[in-house]
């Protein structure tokens, strides 16, 4: 295989991994900050189930977990699921794993906040949501700007492991071709892609971080 | 007019009672100064006044209006939220702390809750903001951010803060307490403009000779009660109760 073919074929890869990795951003920053309030909640039954859906997010492999995700439908369910939905089951697991993340570190933003700012807000009147909107949020993402930035790292190198699913992602290219041509090449040019792609995020949650250091 | 009326509070944290029955009222254009050592229950009795603490019993009345009176079984009951909401505004407090937005320029610290509570438009929330940082001698300060200010710049601008919302009565809680000795001079000397143009005040104090200088009441409590209380030339000067004797003794050397 001609090396400009590989480099094609790998990108097409990558950009299979660039959509797993922007929509699990998309549905998992949201989400897992729902299941913060959860966790939080003042209800014992929701905060319980909230925190026991964390602790298998986060006790138990991704690979795993999108395996269920892929094969429960039919195995518990007899649903028949076509071969599109190899994509969508990478994004429902990967979403739902990265939330239990997100919903941690937003856990620990929120409660880092002084009770000060709180009350500062509730004798100005301010309602629950607008403190939350205008006063406490604003402070708690510049706070866990750097814990989100190494997950943010993390999943770019995890979107690999939609390989187990055999969505045509990167890895999962290179491994085919790696092994149709007994060839360490396809590993090397996927590790440079993987590289390239985390040093645009990090330049991005940099110029993010920059942003958002007006105040101290 | 009685702008305040506190009668009979009672607060408990957990068995610990702080304030055992306290009573005060408060005129308007009065300022009154709440003195006392640590722990004898000035912080609490602010924080239930500005309704950062629910009270277990007693009566507080802003206005005439009650917003919490004592029910049948003895227990506080707080007037409806909607009632509540509004005898809320009648109220504002400056903080030991300050506690200003970080995130917010000085401006937009004193001007967000006109626009976001009071639903103001941003120009009249502007020049309410504007005339107020001229007056507490911000106004080339109204883009920098907290942190770039001085102790005692902060506190001015968390008093523009509160006096932006037009309360009917301004609680302050040890506004000085948290600067440098050398800062307490331009706090001191806002409250006393603002004695001046009628304000009325509640400000918890370590400052005996600020209190002697702005208060026209002076209240001493310990142990969660008012032990003494009158013109301030009575209570610091000559005061009749041992306790208070005590107290005051420790700041004369």
């Amino acid at each position: 295989m001609a090396f400009s073919l590989l480099v094609v074929k790998l990108a097409e890869g990558l950009l299979v991994a660039i959509a797993i990795f922007a929509l699990t951003l998309l549905f998992s920053l949201p989400l897992g900050l729902l299941v913060a309030f959860g966790r939080m909640s003042k209800n014992f039954l929701l905060r319980n189930i909230v925190k026991f859906y964390i602790s298998i997010m986060r006790g138990t492999p991704l690979v795993l977990q999108l395996m269920v995700v892929y094969f429960g439908p039919y195995y518990l369910f007899r649903i028949p699921l076509g071969y599109s939905y190899r994509f969508v089951a990478t994004i429902i697991g990967f979403s739902l794993n990265y939330a239990a993340y997100f919903a941690e570190i937003y856990r620990g933003g929120i409660l880092s906040m002084p009770a000060g700012q709180y009350e500062a807000a509730q004798v100005l009147g301010y309602n629950k949501t607008q403190t939350f909107v205008r006063i406490i949020f604003p402070q708690v993402v510049r706070r866990i700007l750097p814990a989100v930035t190494n997950e943010v790292i993390t999943l770019v190198k995890d979107t690999s492991l939609a390989f187990a699913i055999s969505v045509g992602e990167m890895f999962t290219t290179a491994k085919a071709i790696a092994a149709a041509q007994s060839n360490m090449l396809p590993f090397i040019v996927a590790g440079v892609f993987y590289y390239l792609f985390n040093s645009v995020v990090a330049f991005a949650t940099e110029a993010v971080e920059k942003r958002l250091s007006y105040y101290q | 007019m009685k702008i305040l009326e506190i009668k009979n509070l009672r607060k408990s944290f957990d068995s610990l009672e702080v304030l055992s029955g306290v009573s005060l009222e408060v005129n308007e254009g009065q300022v009154v100064a709440v003195i006392g050592p640590s722990g004898s229950g000035k912080s609490t009795l602010l924080r239930c006044a500005t309704f950062l603490e629910t009270i277990d019993s007693g009566e507080l009345i802003y206005l005439g209006e009650k917003a919490a009176t004592t029910g049948p079984e003895g227990k506080a009951v707080y007037a409806h939220p909607a009632d509540l909401r509004r005898i809320r505004h009648y109220v504002g407090l400056v903080f030991q702390n300050f506690n200003l937005f970080p995130h917010f320029s000085v401006i937009k610290n004193v001007t967000d809750a006109l626009i976001t509570v009071q639903k103001k438009d941003r120009e009249e929330a502007l020049a309410i903001g504007r005339e107020l940082l001229a007056k507490m001698g911000l106004s080339d300060k109204e883009n920098a951010y907290p942190y770039q200010l001085s102790g005692g710049q902060q506190q001015r601008v968390s008093i523009a803060r509160a006096l932006a919302l037009k309360p009917k009565i301004l609680f302050f809680d040890e506004p000085t307490s948290a600067l440098d000795p050398e800062l307490t001079g331009e706090i001191l000397k806002v409250i006393r403009q603002l004695a001046e143009e009628k304000m009325t005040m509640v400000i918890v104090t370590h400052e005996m000779g600020f209190a002697r200088d702005v208060a026209d009441h002076v209240i001493f409590l310990n142990e969660g009660v008012i032990v003494e209380e009158g013109p301030p030339a009575a209570v610091l000067d000559n005061p009749q109760n041992e306790r208070t004797k005590a107290f005051l003794n420790r700041f004369e050397h």
